[in-house]
C-alpha cells in the first residue's frame, strides 16, 4: 500500500510510556535515526493519549536536534505532518497501543478444550487478553457464568461452538447466557457491547434472534469448521475492527490519534493506517522473522503488567501467543511474588535478604511503578523476580501451544499401545532456533550479559540456540510498520532493534555431580580452538562477536543431548553476539514446585543456602552479569 | 529537552474539591445544582438487573424444546411469584400433571424454543450513591450522578485498603516518626479516623478494629502484617472493597517510613473535625489513590478553582524520594542536569540533585522522585 517511504515515526501507547521512534531511509535502506519517550497520558489530568504522543514526538524532534542533523519538525498544528514536505513531516505515522489497559475479552465454545482452545487462540493472536473462557462442560452452573460475564465487564465477547453442520442447542444455550447476564462494555455507557459470533453456521439465526437485540452482534466465518482446522484468521481480523471502532475509540484523545495515522501511498493519496494492538503487532514481527528466516522461535515482552509469550513452531510454522495478564515488573511485580512464593525468587538471589525486607520492596515497586533500581541489590532483585515471572509466563505458553485437541492422528503401529493423545505441546526447546526478549527489563538491563542471563535461567533452551533481545523495547513499533512496510520493517528490526546476544550450548541431560556434560572443540575466528571436557554444573563464556561464526563439534556424554540422542556428537556452527559463545552445563533436570504442584524444569540449583549463594556468584562470574565487587 | 510529567501526591491546607459521583448504570438524579449535601445524603439512585435463574423446563418436564412453550404458564416479560407454575403438562386425560413450580418471586425473561431453557430475573437491587463528602451539588449529570464541590484540607495516600468511611480525626502520637502501638488505642478512638507516625503493625490494627475505630493513617506498615491482616497477598493494586472492619491509608508506602512532616501538621491541626476518606487504590488505567478529605467553611463564591497548572519539576520543587536510598526522605530540587548519568545500579538515567532536610545534598533518578503537590 504505501510508497517508498522517506521517513517514517511510529508510536507506542504504553499502559504507562509512550514511545517514538523516527526512521529514515539512507540510501537504500531504513535505520532508526532516534527514540524518545514521555509519560502516556490517558489519565487525569490530561485525559488525552495525544498529549502523551505529541511529547514524545517532541523528544525525538530534540534529539535529532543535539545529534547535529538537520533540524527536523515533525509536528505542525499540535498533529504530525504527513506527507514529508522538504524536511518538515513525515511519509508515514503509524502507531500501536496498550492503553487504558489494552483489549480485555471474553470467549466462549461449547467443549472448552476444543472450540473454547481455539476461540482463545484468535483473541491472544489478536493482541486481547481473555479474561475467562465459558464452554458448556466448563462444570459452572448457568447462574454461575452469568455473573461471571456481569462481574468482568468485557470490552468484547467471541462466542464460537460446533463445527459446522454439529450442535445447535449448545451454542444457542451460550448465547442465552450472554444475553442474561446483559453485560454492559468497561468503557462507555453509550454503546452496546460487541459479540462476535463465529461458530457452527447453522446456528447463526438462532443466534441472531437471542442475541441481536441486546448485543452489537457481528457474524463471521467459523473458527473451527471442521475438527481438523482452525479458521483463526476472519473472527481475528473482526476483533481487531471492533477494537478500533468500539474499545480504543472509547479511550480519550484516540479518535482524534486515529485520525493522524496515514501513510502515503503509491498513488500520492494518503490513506489511513489503522492502530494496531501492540501485543498483536509484535505478534506480526515475531512472525515475519520466523517467515522470513523459515526458523523456530521464541519471544517474549515483559512489561509493567503483562507478560506476553509468542511461539512459531513446527514446519507449518503455527503461530501462538499467551498472555499472562498478571505477571510484569510494575504493576503486576506482587503477583509474581503472590504466585511464584519468596522462595522461588530468593534462590536466583546471590546474596542474603530478609523476606520481609524483599517482600516491602516489592510492595513498593508496586504501588509506585515507575521507579527505577538506584541500588546494585535492587537490580539485582528485580532481575531475580523478571526470572520468575518468565518462567512462569513460559510455563503458561507450554501448556496452551498445543496441537488441535479433539483430532484423531495417524500413529504409528509402535504409538499405539502408548495411546499418545492429540493436545500435546507443540513448544520443543531443542529444536528451537532463536529466543528474543523485549519489555523493559530485559531490553534496559545495564549490562546484555543480564538478559542474556535471565533468558538461560528462566527458558532453560536446549541444545544449540540463539539469544537475541530488542535492543530498547521497539518491537511494537516495527510490527506495526510491518503492516505498511515490510521492507522497513524488517530492516529495521536486523540492524538496529536486534541485538544477538550470542549463542547457548546446553546439553540436556540429568545433573550428575563430578561427571563430564560434555566434551567442546570449538574453532574460534581467531584461529585458537577451544577444547575441553566440561563437567556438569559449570557456564563458559568465549568471546564470539556479532557477526562472527565458529565451527563447534560438541559431545554430549553421562546421557546427555544436543538433539541428535543420548551422547551422540553434533558438528554445528554457532554464531556469537554481544555476550559471546555460553556453554551451559548446569543440566535440565525437573524439581518440585509446592505452589504450582507440578513438576517443573530448572537449572540444577543447590538447595543448601551457602551452597546456592556460592554456586549463583559462580555462574554470574564466568558470564560477567555483574561487576566483581557487586559478587565479593 | 521535552519536560515530563512527574506524578504527585497532592499534600495540602486547603484546596477546591470536585468529587463525582456516579452511578454505575445509569438511574435517577435525587438532588439538584446548588443543594447543600452532607457526606451521608443520598444523590442518586438505581436499580441493578436484578440475578438470573435459569431452569431448563424441556429437561424438567421430558418434553423436546420445541414443545416448551406452548406448556409454560407465563409469557415472556410476565411477572410471577415463587412457587407459582411456571410450566405444566398433562397426561392421560388430564388425570396426571407434571409443573414446574417458580424458584423465585420476579418476571420471566426468557424462553427457549431450542434449548428449553427459561430464564427467570429476580426484582431489581435498588442502589443509592451518597455524597461521600459536605459540599454543595455543583453539576448535575442527567441519570448518571453528580458532581460536589467543597473547600478542604486535603491528603493524598499512596496505598490503601478499605470502603468510604466519615469519622473525625484523632492523632495518637507524638511525631509523625513515631510507630502506632496497641497500647495508644482505647475506647475513645470508636468511629475515629487515628492517625499514626511511621508504622503500625498488627496488633495495634486488631486493637484498632477491636474498638470500633472507623480509619487508620499511617505512614507506613509491614507487608506481612497486611497479608495477614487480609488473609491473602495482595497480586495486583486494586482495592477498596476489603471487609476487615477498618479502613487502612499509608501516607508513604511499605515498611516504617516517617510520615511527610507536612501530612502529619495538617492531620495535627484539623484534629476533631469531621472527615472523609477511602482506601481505594487502582494502580493501573485509570490511577486512583486513598483520599483523606476534611472539609472546611467556605463562601459559595470561593467554589471557583482555577484549572490545574501541570508542571514539571523545578529547581525549588519540594519532592519525595520514594527508592532507595534515602527512601521516603524529603527534598528540595536543587538541580535539574540534562546529561545521563550511571548510577550504581550501572543504569544510565536522567537525574536531578535534592537537599534533603539534614542539608545533604543527593543525586537521585528522576523516575525516583515524586512531587509533592500543594
Amino acid at each position: 500500500m504505501a510508497k517508498d517511504l522517506r521517513s517514517i515515526l511510529a508510536t507506542d501507547c504504553g499502559s504507562t510510556t509512550t514511545k517514538a521512534i523516527l526512521i529514515k531511509k539512507i540510501k537504500d535502506e531504513y535505520r532508526l535515526i532516534v527514540r524518545g519517550e514521555a509519560p502516556t497520558t490517558v489519565e487525569a489530568p490530561f485525559d488525552d493519549v495525544t498529549k502523551g504522543v505529541l511529547n514524545a514526538v517532541e523528544e525525538v524532534e530534540d534529539l535529532v536536534h543535539i545529534r547535529g542533523e538537520q533540524e527536523r519538525a515533525i509536528i505542525k498544528d499540535e498533529t504530525i505532518e504527513v506527507p514529508q514536505d522538504g524536511e518538515k513531516g513525515v511519509d508515514a505515522y503509524v502507531s500501536t497501543s496498550s492503553a487504558g489497559g489494552g483489549l480485555q475479552m471474553m470467549v466462549a465454545g461449547v467443549v472448552k478444550s476444543m472450540t473454547g482452545e481455539s476461540a482463545e487462540r484468535a483473541a491472544l493472536g489478536a493482541g486481547a487478553i481473555v479474561m475467562d473462557v465459558l464452554a458448556s462442560n466448563d462444570k459452572r452452573l448457568p447462574h454461575q457464568r452469568i455473573e461471571r460475564i456481569r462481574h468482568l465487564r468485557p470490552d468484547m465477547i467471541l462466542l464460537s461452538g460446533g463445527i459446522d453442520g454439529g450442535t445447535t442447542k449448545h451454542v444457542v444455550e451460550l448465547a442465552e447466557i450472554i444475553a442474561a447476564a446483559d453485560p454492559k462494555p468497561r468503557l462507555g455507557s453509550e454503546y452496546k457491547l460487541p459479540v462476535i459470533y463465529a461458530g457452527n453456521k447453522d446456528a447463526r439465526d438462532a443466534v441472531r434472534d437471542t442475541l441481536g437485540n441486546k448485543v452489537d452482534l457481528i457474524i463471521t466465518d467459523n473458527i473451527r469448521p471442521v475438527l481438523e482446522r482452525e479458521n483463526l484468521g476472519p473472527a481475528r481480523d473482526k476483533i481487531h475492527d471492533l477494537f478500533m471502532e468500539h474499545v480504543m475509540a472509547q479511550a480519550p484523545g484516540y479518535k482524534k490519534l486515529m485520525s493522524w495515522t496515514r501513510a502515503e501511498t503509491d498513488s500520492g493519496n494518503i490513506e489511513e493506517v489503522p492502530i494496531m494492538p501492540t501485543p498483536g503487532a509484535v505478534g506480526n514481527i515475531m512472525q515475519t522473522i520466523a517467515k522470513i528466516e523459515n526458523i523456530e522461535v521464541v519471544g517474549v515482552d515483559i512489561g509493567g503488567a503483562t507478560t506476553d509469550v509468542f511461539s512459531v513452531f513446527t514446519e507449518a510454522q503455527v503461530f501462538n501467543r499467551t498472555v499472562s495478564a498478571n505477571l510484569g515488573m510494575s504493576y503486576s511485580i506482587s503477583n509474581v511474588l503472590a504466585s511464584t512464593g519468596i522462595k522461588n525468587i530468593l534462590r536466583w538471589v546471590p546474596f542474603d535478604i530478609p523476606e520481609s525486607q524483599l517482600r516491602n520492596m516489592i510492595k513498593n515497586k508496586m504501588i509506585r511503578p515507575t521507579t527505577i533500581p538506584f541500588l546494585a541489590e535492587e537490580l539485582m532483585l528485580e532481575q531475580a523476580i523478571a526470572k520468575e515471572a518468565l518462567r512462569l509466563a513460559f510455563e503458561q505458553h507450554k501448556e496452551f501451544a498445543v496441537t488441535l485437541k479433539g483430532t484423531q492422528r495417524e500413529r504409528e503401529i509402535s504409538e499405539a499401545f502408548s495411546q499418545s493423545t492429540s493436545g500435546e505441546t507443540i513448544v520443543n526447546m531443542m529444536s528451537l532456533d532463536i529466543l528474543v526478549g523485549s519489555g523493559g527489563v530485559l531490553s534496559h538491563a545495564p549490562r546484555r550479559n543480564q538478559s542474556a542471563m535471565m533468558l538461560i535461567d528462566a527458558f532453560l533452551p536446549e541444545g544449540v540456540t540463539r539469544l537475541a533481545v530488542d535492543s530498547i523495547f521497539m518491537m511494537p513499533q516495527l510490527g506495526v510498520l510491518a503492516s505498511i512496510s515490510e521492507k522497513a520493517a524488517t530492516e529495521v528490526f536486523e540492524k538496529d532493534c536486534l541485538i544477538h546476544l550470542g549463542t547457548c550450548i546446553a546439553p540436556k541431560g540429568k545433573y550428575k555431580q563430578g561427571k563430564i556434560a560434555l566434551h567442546a572443540t570449538i574453532e574460534l575466528p581467531d584461529g585458537e580452538v577451544f577444547e575441553q571436557n566440561i563437567p556438569f554444573g559449570e557456564i563458559v563464556k568465549l568471546k564470539l562477536g556479532v557477526g562472527e561464526e565458529a565451527k563447534a563439534t560438541l559431545k554430549p556424554m553421562s546421557g546427555c543431548d544436543l538433539g541428535l540422542g543420548k551422547n551422540a556428537e553434533i558438528e554445528t556452527t554457532v554464531t556469537g553476539g554481544v555476550v559471546g559463545l555460553i556453554i551451559d552445563t548446569r543440566g535440565r533436570e525437573t524439581y518440585f514446585d509446592e505452589k504450582l504442584n507440578k513438576e517443573t524444569m530448572t537449572a540444577h540449583i543447590p538447595q543448601d543456602n551457602a551452597m546456592r549463594v556460592e554456586a549463583l556468584k559462580k555462574w554470574m562470574r564466568a558470564l560477567e552479569v555483574y561487576p566483581e565487587e557487586w559478587l565479593s | 529537552m521535552a519536560q515530563a510529567y512527574t506524578p504527585g501526591l497532592t499534600i495540602t491546607k486547603s484546596i477546591i474539591l470536585r468529587k463525582d459521583r456516579i452511578l454505575p448504570l445509569k438511574g435517577d438524579v435525587i438532588v439538584k445544582i446548588g443543594d447543600k449535601v452532607t457526606a451521608d445524603d443520598n444523590v442518586a439512585k438505581t436499580d441493578l438487573p436484578g440475578d438470573v435463574i435459569p431452569i431448563n423446563i424441556a429437561n424438567k418436564l421430558g418434553i423436546p424444546p420445541t414443545d416448551v412453550l406452548s406448556k409454560m404458564q407465563k409469557k415472556e416479560g410476565e411477572k410471577i411469584k415463587k412457587d407459582e407454575p411456571l410450566a405444566m403438562t398433562t397426561s392421560m386425560f388430564g388425570l396426571f400433571k407434571s409443573i414446574v413450580k417458580s424458584p423465585i418471586t420476579g418476571k420471566v425473561e426468557n424462553i427457549s424454543s431450542i434449548t428449553g431453557q427459561v430464564l427467570l430475573r429476580e426484582p431489581p437491587v435498588p442502589i443509592n450513591v451518597k455524597a461521600f463528602i459536605d459540599g454543595v451539588v455543583s453539576k448535575v449529570y442527567e441519570n448518571e450522578g453528580v458532581q460536589i464541590e467543597n473547600k478542604s484540607a486535603y491528603i493524598q495516600g499512596i496505598f490503601g485498603v478499605g470502603g468510604e468511611i466519615t469519622g473525625e480525626i484523632k492523632v495518637l502520637v507524638d511525631g509523625p516518626d513515631a510507630e502506632l502501638l496497641p497500647e495508644q488505642i482505647d475506647t475513645s478512638c470508636k468511629d475515629k479516623i487515628i492517625v499514626g507516625g511511621s508504622l503500625i503493625r498488627l496488633p495495634a490494627i486488631k486493637k484498632a478494629i477491636q474498638v470500633n475505630a472507623k480509619g487508620i493513617v499511617v505512614g507506613g506498615i509491614d507487608d506481612q502484617d497486611l497479608k495477614d491482616l487480609l488473609g491473602f497477598d495482595i497480586g495486583v493494586a486494586i482495592t477498596g472493597h476489603e471487609e476487615i472492619g477498618v479502613t487502612l491509608v499509608l501516607t508513604e508506602g511499605f515498611g516504617p517510613i516517617k510520615m511527610a512532616a507536612k501530612t502529619y501538621e495538617i492531620l495535627k491541626e484539623f484534629e476533631g473535625y469531621k472527615t472523609s476518606m477511602h482506601g481505594k487504590t487502582q494502580i493501573r488505567a485509570g490511577v486512583m489513590r486513598p483520599e483523606i478529605i476534611i472539609p472546611i467553611p467556605f463562601k459559595e463564591d470561593e467554589l471557583k478553582a482555577k484549572e490545574k497548572q501541570i508542571t514539571g519539576l523545578k529547581i525549588g520543587s519540594v519532592i519525595r524520594i520514594i527508592r532507595e536510598p534515602h527512601f521516603g526522605e524529603i527534598c528540595t530540587v536543587t538541580a535539574l542536569p540534562e546529561e545521563l548519568v550511571v548510577v550504581e545500579s550501572e543504569t544510565k538515567v536522567r537525574v536531578l540533585k535534592a537537599k534533603m532536610e539534614d542539608g545533604v545534598e543527593v543525586t537521585v533518578p528522576r523516575a525516583n522522585v515524586e512531587a509533592i503537590e500543594d
